[in-house]
């Protein structure tokens, strides 16, 4: 069994996992960002003293981790509060904001917030004034695709604290053929007890099934896949199904949202609707095999697949034309 | 209430060990360390009291305090006060102390 | 990976995988003497791979990865492929280590006291310490000092020592040529060479020791020793240390308590003699 299947029937299924490559299954995690979730789920389980250290560690830093998260966000939501604009938390530091499961050793780098598009200058200016700078970047090109073309500002990184922030006004690129009803997914947020905003859990499932596919070349899946794991468990229900399928076909996604809960049951074995996920296709397969895509060492294998969804992803985010402009000045730089 | 009212974390949120003259601070709410020098370990003290504007909390440290008014480099002499609120912009900035 | 070897150094276990043999096997060479891990695993991994697929064998480059990576790390030549493992290591524990908090710095120990010498790149900790481990001390480590945060005691992290330009010439007068890996020219930090810990730095890797002082050295300077006031030698090893923001409340906790507990000099020094003759009056004052 490959490093990568390991690590989703650990995280599935921990009490299966008796005698196996453990120092795969760790670096397979390490490279995927699952050890801490790993760690979580195989708590308590019998595992190599060495490797219980490792989870030991691991679900304590997740606490660390959680923490400044959470800090980020509020002083992200200090900064704003005097422009008395929504900001939405987006993906990990929204998980942990709720306390849902899928907070659970997750992992988090930037903040990502949603604010509507009319106010991206007035929060620019006030994270600025709050100590926030623009990342020193290299020619002005990347800085100008990223305001016209990107979904957000270009990244701002803290002077004091050196943690990222990205300013998000819709939940993909312009560019990007689906169009997201960003006005909707402002309307139906949800304020927390602490005063912070996460969009809808329907909302929620959307964007991550738009990160994991309209929105990336698949690196990092597994962990989006498992975070689309996690927020179905918690959320599923009846009257659940129709409103995913609504709010998906609502924002253009009716695709990568049926084909991510495809996959999350045929890796993570979670139960999803029928209706909703729709039939087999035959390009689930090379999803499948992409995602699973790490060996033992951390190394990600099958080149080939990987260069193919990398130029897809691109294709999905951009015009042919500007595609290639792109990828030329990237290549020449 | 004239400017805006701050407010300071209880001191269950923050542990605070004193040497050779400065504190060093953990700030449990955001897992950071600061180190700080009179008078922020008093502004943070009095504010825990509850919120309190620039005035108020200039007046509360002047009841608890000597406060020394001799700046050599301010004609109305008012050093301590002047020293207090920028202290208390980067508390701020520190994440701190909040607006009420 | 085609090739690999696995090492236990003090608690910590690294398994390094190489496209290439001859990194591996100058590494095995100059660890020859460190135990495997007994387990058959390790705690970090580190990868030694072309930079692109045909710099295997054209001009071939040698990119550091592993578990932790730094994603605009220049990759280096094959022929510095053992600096390139030593850096993969260093990479691992730096941005992974979160077990014990880490310091930049040089450990040894004499009667159950351990000196933690730390200071700029280029204050000589490296040769000081070296000299030390040959001077009766053993040597705990070179290049990071681990603090256990729950006992507050140093562990031993005995790598192989990394000697640059003139500290080289030093040691080899020293100490015999087996212990030593070879001498790398044109490094981005100058000529390296390796040296081994001796045999007492590697029977002993397990057993922790009390912080007895802390030393911050400073090369090129008639002799002089000044105290370290308790909040600067704070700020110095925050400074000091890669895992320290990383550690919440209990990094705090155990270096106020090190810092609190600990007394902490300044020293200049003009040579290495003058400061072994220093560090020799300060364990005697410790002692008596």
């Amino acid at each position: 069994m490959t490093a990568a299947r390991l690590l989703v029937r650990a995280l599935r299924d921990p009490a299966s996992i008796g005698s196996c490559d453990w120092a795969g299954l760790v670096s397979a995690a390490r490279a995927e960002q699952l050890l801490a979730s790993l760690a979580f789920r195989m708590e308590g389980m019998a595992v190599p003293p060495r490797i219980a250290a490792l989870f030991e560690d691991a679900r304590r830093d997740a606490a660390q981790v959680r923490t400044q998260a959470l800090w980020e966000a509020e002083m992200a939501r200090r900064a704003l509060a005097p422009l008395g604009v929504p900001m939405i938390l987006m993906k990990g530091t929204a998980f942990h904001a709720a306390g849902l499961d899928a907070a659970i050793g997750r992992s988090v780098g930037d903040l990502d917030i949603m604010v509507p598009r009319a106010s991206l200058p007035a929060v620019e200016q006030a994270l600025l004034e709050a100590g926030w700078e623009h990342v020193k970047d290299s020619e002005g090109y990347d800085d100008s695709y990223y305001r016209r073309w990107m979904h957000e500002l270009p990244p701002l990184i803290h002077r004091t604290r050196d943690r990222m922030i990205d300013v998000h006004h819709t939940i993909l690129p312009l560019t990007a053929r689906p169009r997201p009803d960003a006005e909707a997914l402002i309307a139906d947020s949800m304020t927390l007890d602490n005063g912070l905003s996460i969009l809808s859990p329907a909302d929620m499932i959307v964007h991550a099934a738009a990160h994991l596919f309209a929105d990336g070349d698949l690196a990092g899946g597994l962990r989006n896949l498992w975070d689309i794991d996690r927020l179905l468990r918690e959320f599923a229900s009846d009257a659940f199904w129709p409103l995913l399928a609504e709010r998906a076909r609502l924002h253009q996604l009716h695709g990568p949202v049926s084909r991510a809960l495809r996959l999350a049951n045929r890796l993570y074995f979670t139960p999803v609707d029928r209706a909703v996920a729709g039939r087999a296709r035959l390009a689930d397969r090379l999803f499948e095999a992409r995602l699973l895509a790490r060996n033992g060492w951390g190394q990600e294998r099958r080149k080939a697949l990987r260069f193919t969804f990398y130029v897809r992803s691109h294709w999905l985010r951009m015009p042919p034309l500007m595609l290639a402009r792109h990828l030329w000045v990237k290549a020449t730089r | 209430m004239a400017g805006p009212a701050y407010i300071a974390d209880p001191e269950s949120a923050v542990r605070a060990v004193a040497v050779d003259g400065l504190t060093l601070l953990f700030h449990a709410p955001s897992g950071m360390t600061h180190i700080v020098a009179a008078p922020a370990p008093e502004i943070l003290g009095a504010l825990r009291e509850g919120a309190a504007d620039a005035a108020e909390l200039i007046r509360r440290l002047r009841a608890r305090f000597d406060l020394d008014d001799s700046d050599p480099g301010s004609a109305s002499g008012a050093g301590a006060e002047a020293a207090i609120l920028a202290r208390l912009d980067e508390l701020e900035a520190a994440g701190l102390v909040r607006r009420a | 990976m085609r090739h690999r070897l696995a090492l236990q150094i003090g608690p910590v276990a690294f398994r390094i995988g190489s496209a290439w043999r001859a990194p591996l096997d100058a590494l095995a060479k100059l660890y020859a003497g460190y135990p495997a891990p007994a387990d058959g695993l390790c705690d970090f991994t580190v990868r030694l791979e072309p930079e692109r697929p045909w710099r295997l064998f054209l001009r071939p480059s040698v990119a550091i990865r592993g578990d932790y990576v730094l994603p605009d790390a220049a990759p280096l030549a094959l022929a510095h492929g053992l600096l390139a493992a030593e850096m993969g290591m260093n990479l691992q524990m730096a941005l992974g280590q979160k077990r014990h908090l880490l310091l930049h710095a040089a450990t040894v120990e004499k009667d159950g006291r351990a000196l933690i010498m730390t200071g700029e790149s280029g204050a000589g900790k490296s040769t000081l310490a070296a000299l030390l481990g040959e001077r009766g001390w053993r040597l705990m480590g070179d290049e990071f000092a681990l603090l256990d945060m729950a006992s507050g005691d140093l562990l031993p992290f005995p790598r192989a020592i990394s000697l640059k330009n003139g500290a080289i010439g030093v040691m080899e007068a020293e100490v015999g040529g087996d212990r030593f890996g070879p001498r790398l020219d044109g490094t981005p930090k100058g000529a390296i060479r390796h040296m081994r810990p001796n045999q007492e730095a590697l029977a002993r890797m397990s057993e922790a020791a009390k912080p007895a002082l802390i030393l911050f050295p400073r090369f090129g300077a008639a002799a002089a020793v000044r105290g370290v006031g308790q909040a600067e030698v704070f700020i110095r090893l925050t400074q000091a240390s890669t895992n320290y923001v990383a550690l919440g409340r209990r990094g705090f906790d155990a270096l106020t308590g090190l810092v609190r507990g600990t007394p902490a000099l300044a020293i200049d020094y003009p040579d290495a003699e003058t400061a072994i003759g220093l560090v020799e009056d300060f364990r005697r004052e410790l002692a008596a």
